[in-house]
C-alpha cells in the first residue's frame, strides 16, 4: 500500500504555522496551527478535521514541502469525517470509475491529457496546438482521481492512480501535458508524495503555453483588456506553476488586475463548497469574489479550470465580466477565433 | 345491415373515413405492450356534429366507437378491443380563443400540446398551461381524460384538475357542456360552485363520452427557469426532502429519479426541482429557500447539492423532456413501457427499492422517476423499463415485472393511472363495492348500449360483480 511521505517533525519546528494561519476559512494563530499539525499528524482528533473546507491552499502556504493538506485528508478517511454528503462522494467515484470509452488520438512521443474534460476537445484547435494535435487522451483510464482529495477519499486515489500509470506506460509516452492543474499536480507532487512511481515527465499547460506564444510572438496582437484571474483550488498543488499566470498575461499584453482575492489569497470558485456545505459558504465566497473584481475593474474573468467557468461563469457574466479559458484568451491574442 | 362505410363516408368525407388493412394496422397498436386489435373503421371527423352522427350511427347499429388522441398512452386504451370505429380527433385541432386576464384557452378535443405550447409562446409570452413530459403530438383532451401530469402539476394538481370547462358528445349523442359554459359565455369553471359533472368523463378513457372542446387553466410564465438536484443515497428519507421542497411553496415542478445509468446516477435518488423568476433576485430568493429547506440533510451528510453539469442543464429544462425517449432505446430496438401509479409520497421508498429489485429479477433496463403531485399530497411514480422489440423474451420479461408491479401497487395503496384492462379489473375488484356501484350506474346511463371504447370501465367484465 502507498503511504504519505509526512515529517511532524517539520510542523513541530515550523517558524510559521503558515498552513493553518493563512487559511481563510478558519481563524488560527501560529503556535495553535503547530500543534493541531502535530496532533493531526499523531493521530489524535482536531478541529481542523471537522472545519477543513477542502479548499487546497495549505498545500500553497507550507514552504517546507510537508504536504498538510494531504496529511489532513488522510486522517480524516482514517477517522470517518465525511467531508461530503454520501450520495455526492458516490456520485464523483461512479464519474471517475473507469468505463471503457477513452479516446487516443495520434499518439507522438508528446501527449496532451484531458482528463475526463470533453470541453477541451474543442478547445484545442489553431496554432497553439498545431505540433502536437491530434496527440490526446480523453477518459477515466487517464484521470489522476486527485479530485477526490475533496472527498477525504485518498484510497480510490490509491488504489486508481497506479492502475492510471500503467495506462500511460502501456502508451509509452514521454512527455505528458495536463490540461488541468489536477492531473499536473497528481503527477508532479502527489504520486510522488504517495510513491507512486510516473512514467513521464508531466508538463503544466500554462508552460506549454507560454512556450507556444513565445514561439508565435510575431503573431501576438496584445489585447490591451484588464482580467481577473480565477485561481482553481488544484492550482495549490502545483503552485510552482502559477508565475505562469502573469508570464502569459504580460506576453500577451494583457492587465491582470492587482486584487484583493489573487494569488496566494485567491478564492475558490465555490463549486465544491456548494456541495458539501450548501448555500451560504459558497454563496459568500463568491459573491466576495465577484465583487472584488467588479471593484477593480476586471473586464474579462479568465479560467484556468473548466469546473471553475461552469460553476463562475454565468455568474461573472451577470456582472457584466466576460467569462473565457485561459487557451481561449491566448487564441484572441494571435488572432484566432475562441 | 347497413353499409356502415358508405354511412361514415356521407357524414366525414371520402377522404377522412378507412377501412385500408395499411390503416387499420396503424390503428390496432400502441406504442405499449398491449396486444393489438384491428378497428373496423378508423374516421376523422372535423366537427362535434360529425361526432355526434357517429355516436348515433354506432349507436343504430350497435358497433364500438373508440376515440383517439395521439394513442401514446402506452397502456393499450385506444386499442379498439372489440373492433369498431376509432375516432381519431386529429383534425379538431383548433385553438378557438385565449383569455389573457382570466387565464385559460379553449381548444378542439384533438389540440395537441406542443400546439398550444408554441401558440402561447408566440401570442401570449406571460402564460403557459401544463404541459406533460409526453410527445407534443399529445393531445390536451386525453391527457385530461386519463388524468395526466405535467410540468405545472405540482404546484396546482393533475391536469385535470387544472380543467375549466368540457364540451362532450355523450355516448348516446347529445352534445352537452360541462361547467360555467353550460350557463355562461366564459370558461372558467369546470364545475364550481354547480355540481361537478367533469368527473362523468374525466378518468374514463372515453367510455362515456368524446371531449369535443376543453377549456384549460393557464398561469404565469415567467421569464426565468432553472433546475437544482439534491441527491441522497438513502431512499427513505426522500419523502422528507419533497416535504421540505413543497413547504417552501417556491418550486414548479419536482421529479425525483433514479437510474444506475448513465454511472453518475448510480445507488443514489435525485430531487430534481425547478424554480422560476423574472428576475435574478426573484430566481436567487427562491433558490435560496429551498436551499435552506435542506440544510439539515446537508449536515447530516444524508445529502447534498450535485452540480448540474453545463450539458445536462438543457435536457432537464426542455419541455416536454425528450430525456425518456432515451431510455427507450438504451437496449436497442425501440421499446419503452412503464406503469405509473398514483402514490402517498411516503410509498416512495417501497417502489424505489420494487422497481430495482424487479429489474434485477427479470434482468431488465430501468430507471424510476416520481413527479409530485399537489405539492405533495400524492405521486406519480413510473416503473419504466426499456427492451428491444426484436427480442420477445425481453418483452414477456417486461410483462412479467408490470404484472408485478400491479400487484404492488394495490398493496401499498396506490391507484393505477392509465390503468390497462387488467388493472381496471383489478381496480373495481378492490374497490368499495358501493363505489363500484355507482360507477356502474353512471356507464350505463350516458352509454345504454354499451358502445363507448367497450373493454375499458366495462360493467358485465369481470370485476364488476
Amino acid at each position: 500500500m502507498y503511504s504519505l511521505r509526512f515529517d511532524s517533525d517539520i510542523c513541530r519546528t515550523c517558524p510559521s504555522g503558515a498552513c493553518l494561519v493563512k487559511c481563510q476559512y478558519m481563524d488560527v494563530d501560529k503556535e495553535t496551527a503547530k500543534e493541531e499539525m502535530v496532533k493531526i499528524s499523531q493521530g489524535k482528533d482536531s478541529f481542523v478535521l471537522e472545519q477543513c473546507v477542502t479548499c487546497y491552499a495549505c498545500e500553497e502556504y507550507c514552504k517546507r514541502g510537508n504536504h498538510p493538506f494531504y496529511l489532513i485528508t488522510e486522517k480524516r478517511e482514517e477517522k470517518g469525517i465525511l467531508t461530503s454528503p454520501r450520495a455526492i462522494t458516490k456520485q464523483w467515484i461512479n464519474i471517475g470509475h473507469p468505463q471503457g470509452k477513452y479516446i487516443i488520438g495520434g499518439i507522438k512521443p508528446r501527449i496532451l491529457s484531458f482528463g475526463f474534460m470533453p470541453e477541451f476537445l474543442k478547445m484545442v484547435k489553431g496554432r497553439l496546438f498545431e505540433d502536437i494535435m491530434p496527440s490526446f487522451i480523453f477518459g477515466q483510464e487517464f484521470f489522476c482521481n486527485v479530485v477526490y482529495l475533496h472527498f477525504a477519499n485518498t484510497s480510490i486515489i490509491k488504489e486508481r492512480l497506479p492502475m492510471v500509470m500503467e495506462n500511460f506506460k502501456r502508451l509509452g509516452v514521454e512527455e505528458v501535458v495536463c490540461m488541468h492543474d489536477e492531473c499536473y499536480g497528481s503527477f508532479a507532487h502527489l504520486a510522488p508524495a504517495y510513491g507512486i512511481e510516473v512514467p513521464f515527465k508531466p508538463i503544466h499547460y500554462f508552460e506549454y503555453l507560454y512556450k507556444r506564444l513565445k514561439e508565435l510572438r510575431t503573431e501576438i496582437r496584445p489585447l490591451k483588456i484588464k482580467v481577473a484571474y480565477q485561481r482553481p483550488c488544484s492550482s495549490r498543488l502545483s503552485s510552482d506553476k502559477h508565475h505562469f499566470v502573469r508570464d502569459i498575461m504580460e506576453l500577451i499584453g494583457v492587465d491582470l488586475i492587482e486584487r484583493e482575492y489573487q494569488d496566494e489569497n485567491a478564492l475558490c470558485c465555490g463549486g465544491i463548497f456548494a456541495m458539501c456545505y450548501g448555500y451560504d459558504l459558497a454563496h459568500d465566497v463568491q459573491t466576495r469574489n465577484i465583487n472584488d473584481m467588479v471593484a477593480h475593474g476586471a473586464e474579462y474573468c479568465v479560467f484556468n479550470c473548466p469546473a471553475c467557468q461552469s460553476t463562475l461563469g454565468e455568474k461573472v457574466a451577470k456582472r457584466d465580466i466576460k467569462p473565457i479559458h485561459m487557451i481561449d484568451l491566448c487564441k484572441m491574442a494571435i488572432g484566432e477565433q475562441p | 345491415m347497413a353499409d356502415v362505410g358508405k354511412l361514415l363516408t356521407d357524414i366525414v368525407g371520402k377522404d377522412y373515413v378507412s377501412s385500408e388493412p395499411e390503416e387499420l394496422y396503424f390503428y390496432s397498436r400502441d406504442p405499449g405492450l398491449m396486444p393489438p386489435h384491428k378497428p373496423d373503421y378508423v374516421v376523422m371527423p372535423d366537427t362535434a356534429e360529425q361526432i355526434q352522427e357517429i355516436v348515433r350511427l354506432a349507436n343504430r347499429e350497435k358497433i364500438p366507437v373508440v376515440p383517439m388522441g395521439a394513442g401514446l398512452a402506452l397502456t393499450g386504451l385506444v386499442i379498439p378491443l372489440k373492433g369498431g370505429i376509432v375516432v381519431d380527433m386529429k383534425r379538431m385541432n383548433r385553438i378557438l380563443y385565449v383569455n389573457e386576464i382570466g387565464r385559460y384557452a379553449l381548444v378542439e378535443g384533438g389540440t395537441p400540446q406542443g400546439l398550444l405550447k408554441s401558440y402561447l409562446e408566440k401570442n401570449y409570452p406571460r402564460l403557459r398551461h401544463s404541459i406533460p413530459d409526453a410527445p407534443p403530438t399529445a393531445t390536451i383532451a386525453a391527457n385530461v381524460l386519463i388524468h395526466g401530469q405535467g410540468r405545472l402539476t405540482q404546484q396546482y394538481g393533475f391536469n385535470s384538475d387544472m380543467v375549466a370547462g368540457l364540451e362532450v358528445v355523450t355516448g348516446t349523442g347529445e352534445l352537452c357542456k360541462i361547467g360555467s359554459c353550460a350557463l355562461s359565455g366564459d370558461w372558467f369553471s369546470k364545475g364550481a360552485p354547480m355540481p361537478d359533472l367533469s368527473g362523468l368523463f374525466l378518468g374514463w378513457f372515453g367510455a362515456t363520452g368524446i371531449i369535443t372542446k376543453v377549456a384549460v387553466k393557464l398561469y404565469p410564465r415567467k421569464s426565468l427557469r432553472d433546475v437544482e438536484i439534491f441527491v441522497t443515497d438513502n431512499e427513505d428519507l426522500v419523502p422528507e426532502m419533497v416535504y421540505e421542497i413543497t413547504h417552501t411553496e417556491m418550486a414548479e415542478d419536482i421529479l425525483i429519479f433514479t437510474q444506475p445509468l448513465p454511472m453518475m446516477f448510480k445507488d443514489n435518488h435525485h430531487v430534481s426541482f425547478y424554480i422560476t423568476g423574472d428576475t435574478d433576485e426573484e430566481l436567487e430568493f427562491k433558490r435560496k429557500i429551498i436551499w435552506h429547506c435542506l440544510d439539515r440533510f446537508i449536515k447530516s451528510k444524508d445529502g447534498g447539492f450535485m452540480g448540474v453539469p453545463p450539458v445536462m442543464k438543457p435536457v432537464l429544462l426542455e419541455s416536454p423532456q425528450r430525456s425518456a425517449s432515451r431510455l427507450a432505446d438504451v437496449k436497442k430496438g425501440g421499446g419503452f413501457e412503464y406503469s405509473g401509479p398514483i402514490i402517498m409520497v411516503d410509498k416512495y421508498p417501497d417502489c424505489a427499492r420494487k422497481v430495482k429489485s424487479l429489474a434485477e429479477k427479470y434482468d431488465l433496463a430501468y430507471s424510476g422517476m416520481g413527479r409530485v403531485i399537489d405539492a405533495g399530497h400524492c405521486m406519480m411514480f413510473a416503473f419504466a423499463f426499456a427492451f428491444n422489440r426484436a427480442d420477445e423474451d425481453m418483452m414477456a420479461r417486461t410483462r412479467k415485472a408490470l404484472e408485478e408491479v400491479s400487484d404492488f401497487v394495490l398493496k401499498i395503496g396506490g391507484l393505477y393511472w392509465k390503468p390497462t384492462v387488467d388493472e381496471q379489473r383489478m381496480a373495481l375488484e378492490k374497490m368499495d363495492s358501493n363505489t363500484r356501484r355507482l360507477m356502474k350506474m353512471i356507464k350505463n346511463n350516458l352509454d345504454p348500449n354499451g358502445i363507448m371504447n367497450p373493454g375499458n370501465w366495462e360493467p358485465g367484465t369481470r370485476g364488476w360483480n
